[in-house]
């Protein structure tokens, strides 16, 4: 019996071991395989930039060029760095040029000639990891400097009005306003687009465009504001969607300090392949941990879709999973922004309770990650007035279960985008609830057997139930029978799944080497 | 006819008018700004005006609460609203209705035609995501729902609607270039036409955010949905059409 729930600790343990059981068949997949979006990122970190006319990135047509001569299955690394020599070529993105329009054909390497190449391709993308290793110690730099916020929960603002030179001066007023980190969400869809944009974009659909130019501007401009503010305001965007592994590398370029990250929402939600999904995701962790990014996984989204108490256990199964996932990928602890949400239906009798149970439960079962609060939305009716005390109390779990990023609800949530007086009012809310209640965690320990502690032990106890049942038959089986939300997701269908090849016995890939060695 | 028709809004006291607004000016605070919202509350018709609350916030922002009473009076006698012609239903109603009516699952194929590449409408209204904190097509449970994504030709459209026996065939245009999006439908509707019977042929519905919704005749489809259409009025849509307004459907 330990901590404030009393949590039974051999149940813990089991609970960690069967997520273990139940992803390691996951990882050992991961690592057999590759896709077009890691290779693309491994030569993003060798160096590669930049678009054709169309806009489509030279990475892509240096990939699809290798693939459609010697397959994806062995990596690009060595067939592009072989060529590189062969063509008497200095740069891969002039290289990517000429494979673009045809004028190089690639081979794979063997005997000497592949030594070469990989030992070339190798000290390519060790520069790309090192110009990583330097935001990252850059960022330390301007934390010391500028300092952390005085207080926790951070608290996560989102903007997005599509256009990149719109969204900085409201990120830099939300941080004057109180926001300890910014989200800029992105436009619709972008997580099915099988490439990332180039350049400034100043138009989106309900978001904008992840692009790397657009992290460096909003970056500069937050670390303006940092400045001015005395207190380093974080840049969160999404690793999530088809381009995981690339968001992943350009944000460790750009110095971006969270990520979204989860590791089943693109497969329940957008239709994406699990394979892609799990191989992506290993990939854009490993470079998340490398560059000192906080990951926000999506548990949030499940109980948008079901019952908030019923499938409540459904929330820290996947905690333990992303948990699981993000430790063999490298994440410490400090990196794991694991994701819940406020979204018991108001009118269930001691929805409070049930919520400050669920909350708990999550700290409890995870002391040393900075867990993601989410605001209510599902029950957000339109009728201000009661989403802002909702807000409130919202706000008030989130102290007093001592959560660790908390994003900022809105009442106006389901009516409009939200307007400067709307972001006003809910950081009033927020300031007041901590202002008046910012300790209670201190004092708040639910009585032994009472109503909380029972309800933290039942989510638990279903939690491993469903555990010991994904561990029968595997995760992948679990997606493909619709085991999380009610999608059937089976591995051999979705979004993405041309762009997945199982290693070959030569496969090489400079990056994965570098980012498993130890440090 | 003794019912009252003409109204005014209500504080705490019959007739008394009194209404509440809350708005955001342009500039900082200052007596001058407040003098600002007074101002247009009055010219919004409230006289008198109490300003109870003005609040900097932002560079340059300030926020305004005012009660006041307005003249206005209402004529319940001569309101006009358009109403929907199909009631909107919540996914569990969507659900039951197509389990006790249809007793099968109803088979909904969406794509993008044509060159356009843009998924973003076709996968708001069907991936489970969703739109503006409403989940798509694919959340309900008795739809069974087959997303072919972006540039599928017309004949692939036709075959797959064919196999999957589609109720409902869901064609998203965003590219208006050249009115891309009006042959494009066109093309369709004509190959639907042609490939089936008239009693057999799918529901036939586009959605995009430059569409007429008034062109269904000339476009020959069922239906148009134009921009900011949220998946659960996609979903009662087809059970009106497919379901409840067809009485006598059963043979």
């Amino acid at each position: 019996m330990t901590g404030k729930l009393g949590l039974d600790p051999a149940l813990v343990a089991r609970a960690r071991e069967l997520a273990r059981r139940a992803g390691q068949p996951v990882v050992d997949l991961a690592r057999s395989h590759t896709t077009v979006s890691v290779e693309r990122a491994v030569l993003r970190l060798a160096g590669v930039t930049g678009a054709d006319p169309d806009g489509i990135p030279w990475v892509n047509r240096l990939v699809d060029a290798v693939v459609a001569d010697v397959g994806l299955g062995h990596g690009v690394a060595a067939p592009v760095f072989d060529a590189l020599v062969r063509e008497d070529i200095a740069d891969v993105t002039l290289l990517a040029q000429k494979a673009a329009a045809g004028s190089v054909r690639f081979g794979q390497p063997s005997g000497k000639a592949a030594t070469a190449a990989r030992r070339a391709s190798r000290k390519a993308v060790a520069a790309g990891v090192r110009a990583i290793d330097r935001r990252r110690a850059e960022r330390d730099r301007l934390v010391k400097r500028f300092g952390d916020p005085e207080r926790r929960p951070w608290i996560y603002l989102i903007v997005a009005t599509g256009d990149i030179y719109e969204d900085i001066p409201q990120a830099q007023a939300a941080a004057r306003a109180g926001a300890d980190v910014i989200a800029v969400i992105r436009s619709t869809g972008q997580s099915l687009l099988d490439y990332v944009p180039e350049g400034a974009t100043r138009e989106g659909f309900a978001g904008t465009y992840a692009t790397q130019e657009n992290f460096r501007l909003m970056r500069a401009a937050l670390d303006e504001t940092s400045r001015e503010l005395g207190r380093y305001v974080r840049l969160t965007n999404y690793a999530s969607g088809l381009c995981m592994p690339e968001m992943a590398t350009l944000a460790g370029l750009e110095r971006l300090d969270m990520m979204l990250n989860d590791s089943m929402y693109g497969i329940l939600f957008r239709d994406i392949n699990p394979i892609r999904t799990f191989v992506d995701q290993r990939f854009s962790r490993q470079v998340h941990a490398r560059a000192g990014i906080i990951i926000n996984t999506g548990e949030d989204n499940y109980l948008t879709t079901a019952d908030a108490v019923d499938e409540a256990h459904t929330v820290t199964v996947s905690q333990l999973l992303n948990e699981f996932f993000a430790h063999e990928a490298g994440l410490a602890d400090w990196q794991l922004g694991l994701g819940h949400a406020f979204e018991i239906n108001p009118d269930v009798p001691e929805s409070l309770r049930l919520e400050l149970a669920h909350a708990l439960l999550a700290r409890e079962l995870f002391p040393d990650a900075p867990l993601k609060w989410m605001p209510p939305t599902k029950h957000m009716t339109g009728d201000v007035f009661r989403g802002n005390l909702l807000d409130g109390f919202f706000n008030l779990v989130g102290t007093m279960t001592g959560q660790g990023i908390l994003l900022v609800g809105m009442m106006t949530e389901a009516v409009v985008t939200p307007w400067l007086s709307d972001r006003d009012v809910a950081l009033q809310n927020v300031r007041y609830v901590l202002g008046a209640a910012g300790g209670l965690h201190e004092d708040f320990v639910p009585a032994p057997g009472g109503f909380i502690q029972q309800r933290a032990h039942r989510v638990l106890g279903e939690a491993v139930d469903l555990l010991e049942r994904i561990g029968d038959q595997s995760l992948l089986t679990a997606i493909a029978e619709g085991t999380f939300g009610i999608m059937k997701r089976p591995a051999d269908r979705g979004k993405g799944l041309s762009g997945v090849a199982r290693h070959e016995a030569d496969y090489y890939n400079p990056a994965t080497e570098i980012l498993e060695q130890p440090l | 006819m003794s019912e009252k028709t003409i109204v005014r809004p209500y504080g705490d006291t019959t007739g008394d008018g009194m209404v509440q607004v809350s708005f955001t000016l342009p500039v900082p605070h200052d007596k001058r700004a407040e003098g600002a919202a007074v101002q247009l509350a009055n010219k919004m018709g409230m006289d008198p005006a109490m300003l109870v609350h003005a609040k900097p916030i932002g560079d340059g922002f300030t926020f305004f609460v005012v009660y006041g009473r307005v003249n206005h009076l209402v004529d319940l006698a001569k309101v006009q609203v358009v109403e929907r012609d199909y009631p909107l239903l919540s996914a569990k109603e969507v659900n039951a209705v197509v389990k006790r009516r249809l007793r099968r699952k109803l088979s909904v194929v969406g794509a993008c035609i044509g060159t356009d590449a843009h998924t973003v409408g076709i996968d708001a209204i069907l991936n489970v995501k969703g739109i503006a904190g409403e989940k798509g097509l694919e959340y309900y449970r008795e739809l069974k729902v087959t997303n072919l994504g972006a540039q599928v030709s017309v004949p692939e459209l036709v075959e797959a609607a064919r196999r999957e026996r589609a109720d409902a065939v869901l064609v998203s245009q965003v590219v208006t270039q050249r009115d891309a999006h009006l042959h494009n439908t066109r093309e369709m509707s004509a190959a639907f036409r042609e490939a089936m019977p008239a009693g057999r042929r799918p529901l036939l519905i586009v959605g995009g955010p430059r569409f007429d919704e008034t062109m269904t005749g000339e476009l020959g489809v069922d239906r148009i949905f134009g921009r900011g259409t949220t998946p659960g009025e996609v979903a009662s849509y087809l059970v009106h059409a497919l379901i409840t307004s067809r009485k006598a459907n059963t043979p």
